[in-house]
């Protein structure tokens, strides 16, 4: 009952692509998703917010209504507004809407669950008024949504994308400080090759300085002791640019430092993970078609290390050809023959990314943050305490929970867990890969008793 | 009147239903994404930690963070997940009812 073929966690660009190639190959398939609408955050409300919004998000946001109209294909189960709490390696996942649980099994499993923003541990990062420079984004697509008087901080193009969309909302940021030193672009230059195989992102890139420039946007370089000011909201943002000591009042604080997948599904699996040190993450294991360590699970998209929009689709292409042919409804050399171009085009996306990691890295004061910083959000524990653990000897972040319950809130480690391995790593001198990270459990969200007592089997087994 | 909160509709627009925050009545774009709708009418802290007691605000705005906790008709929710509905008694998330370690 509630068998489908091909069951995918995840309605991003690399969801929403598996899920129409799936059906078109005659596999029956349901896409799971926590929002209302398909677009997954980076096409976030595309259906409503592409022709309302489309002059200030861009044209690289409009490719995604296509593909949300995908989804809306006839072989295609689509259940939005569900929340996965657990998914198992055998292709089982159990799920609520409105509180309501379920549970549905695909006999191949994809985890398409795209990437969280790094963690940004700065002294007043958990003030209101502070949040991340995506959530800043979700809420201009999702709801035309701006921040009147907002400083853009940290590392990453996600800063120039969004700062140029907030100029053409007409509500420019106050300022963009900013971590990279510029020897990371230097180093970086040794990647140039890539980057001009990968054209368009730094075409992309020019075109935002231009914008920034033309709406006098101040930027400040090589920022460094950023500290957001502030004792029940934020203020401002100080730092040291320049060799000067600033401070920019302001209302809201958005801060980025590139993002990493989000492996909560992957990690309660107990699929295999490694660490990836161009990317500064762990990455569960897969190969060119996303199969993972577990035959019957599938990883694609930012979940399975970050590429970003258009080599997510790619990806998300390539692990449902690979289904199909394991399910019988193609043939290996169809799968192959049409994979190859799919694998052609990822390596294009592809090509720009050791440039753009090694421009924009996570800075500094964030990969080792001060002792009086708080790096796990929910139980306010902070950089000093993790340290104080490994002087104690914890060794690893599922230890830092009994040593001092990081990790142990609601967000279950989604934006401690890296900060806690680097510290831990820094302290022991481990490698990250060594230090681990933490062990996930279900659920994967909170949920009620009464949600998990109602629980009942898929009713969908009509399709 | 225009107010002068942080954040701001750049094109407000369609029906707005009455939902009660704290006390106070607001009225929010029926549908709309909730922590965002409370955002634009100037709510500024969601919840209380269950440690300090320091206030919390959305950061995230996609599920993942739960500082945007909110007691909607006597069950806590992220209002970032949220779609405003009319009638809704909303208060802040009450720290004992924070999950936590």
């Amino acid at each position: 009952m509630g068998d489908v073929d091909f069951l995918i966690i995840g309605a991003g660009p690399a969801g929403m692509a598996a899920a129409a190639q799936a059906a078109r190959l005659g596999m029956s398939t349901a896409i799971l998703d926590e929002q209302p609408a398909p677009g997954g955050q980076i096409y976030r409300g595309v259906e409503v917010a592409g022709p309302v919004r489309g002059r200030i998000l861009g044209k690289d946001f409009l490719n995604g209504v296509q593909l949300a109209q995908g989804v809306r294909h006839a072989g295609i189960r689509y259940i939005p507004g569900a929340t996965v709490w657990k998914a198992e390696a055998g292709g089982s996942v159990a799920y609520s809407v409105e509180g309501a649980a379920r549970t549905i099994r695909g006999r191949r499993l994809l985890l398409a669950t795209g990437a969280l923003e790094r963690p940004v541990p700065l002294p007043g990062w958990t003030l209101p008024g502070v949040m991340t420079v995506g959530a800043a984004q979700i809420l201009l697509k999702q709801s035309g949504v701006v921040p009147r008087r907002a400083v853009i901080a940290g590392s990453g193009p996600l800063l120039y994308l969004v700062a140029a969309q907030m100029v053409r909302a007409g509500r420019p940021p106050l300022a963009l400080v900013e971590t990279p030193e510029r020897r990371d672009l230097l180093r970086a230059l040794r990647h140039l090759g890539g980057a001009l195989r990968g054209w368009r992102y730094m075409a992309k890139g020019v075109g935002w300085f231009a914008e920034l420039a033309r709406a006098g946007v101040p930027r400040y370089r090589s920022a460094t002791e950023l500290r957001i000011e502030g004792t029940d909201k934020a203020e401002a943002l100080s730092f040291v640019a320049g060799g000067r000591n600033r401070c920019i009042a302001c209302e809201t604080v958005l801060l980025h430092e590139g993002v990493v997948p989000n492996t909560q599904a992957s990690r309660a699996m107990n699929l295999p993970h490694h660490w990836d040190a161009g990317q500064r993450c762990f990455v569960p294991d897969h190969d060119v078609w996303g199969q993972t360590a577990e035959p019957r699970v599938y990883v694609a998209g930012d979940g399975a290390g970050i590429g970003g929009a258009q080599a997510a689709e790619q990806a998300g292409c390539l692990a449902a050809l690979h289904a199909a042919a394991a399910l019988g409804h193609i043939g290996n050399d169809e799968r192959d023959r049409r994979g190859a171009r799919h694998l052609r085009r990822l390596a294009r996306e592809m090509a720009a990314r050791p440039f753009l990691e090694a421009a924009y890295p996570p800075g500094m004061q964030t990969r080792a943050p001060a002792d009086d910083t708080i790096v796990c959000r929910c139980e306010e524990v902070t950089a000093g305490d993790i340290r104080r653990h490994a002087a104690l000897g914890c060794r690893g972040p599922n230890q830092a929970k009994a040593f001092g319950r990081a990790g142990m809130g609601p967000c279950q480690g989604r934006y401690c867990g890296l900060t806690v391995t680097g510290l831990l790593a820094a302290q022991t001198g481990q490698t990250p890969a060594e230090t681990g990270y933490y062990r996930i459990r279900p659920p994967l969200k909170p949920i009620t008793v009464a949600e998990l007592a109602a629980l009942e089997p898929d009713p969908g087994e009509n399709t | 009147m225009k107010k002068d909160f942080p954040f701001q509709e750049i094109d407000p627009d369609g029906p707005r239903v009455a939902v009660r925050f704290d006390g106070a009545v607001y009225d929010l774009p029926e549908g709309a994404n909730l922590a965002a709708a409370l955002l634009v009418a100037g709510v500024r802290a969601f919840r209380a930690t269950p440690i300090s007691g320091a206030p919390r605000a959305p950061f995230c705005m996609m599920g993942a963070c739960y500082d945007c906790l909110v007691r909607i008709d006597g069950v806590v929710r992220q209002a970032c997940m949220t779609r405003v509905q009319a009638g809704m008694e909303i208060e802040r998330a009450p720290a004992r009812e924070v999950p936590h370690g």
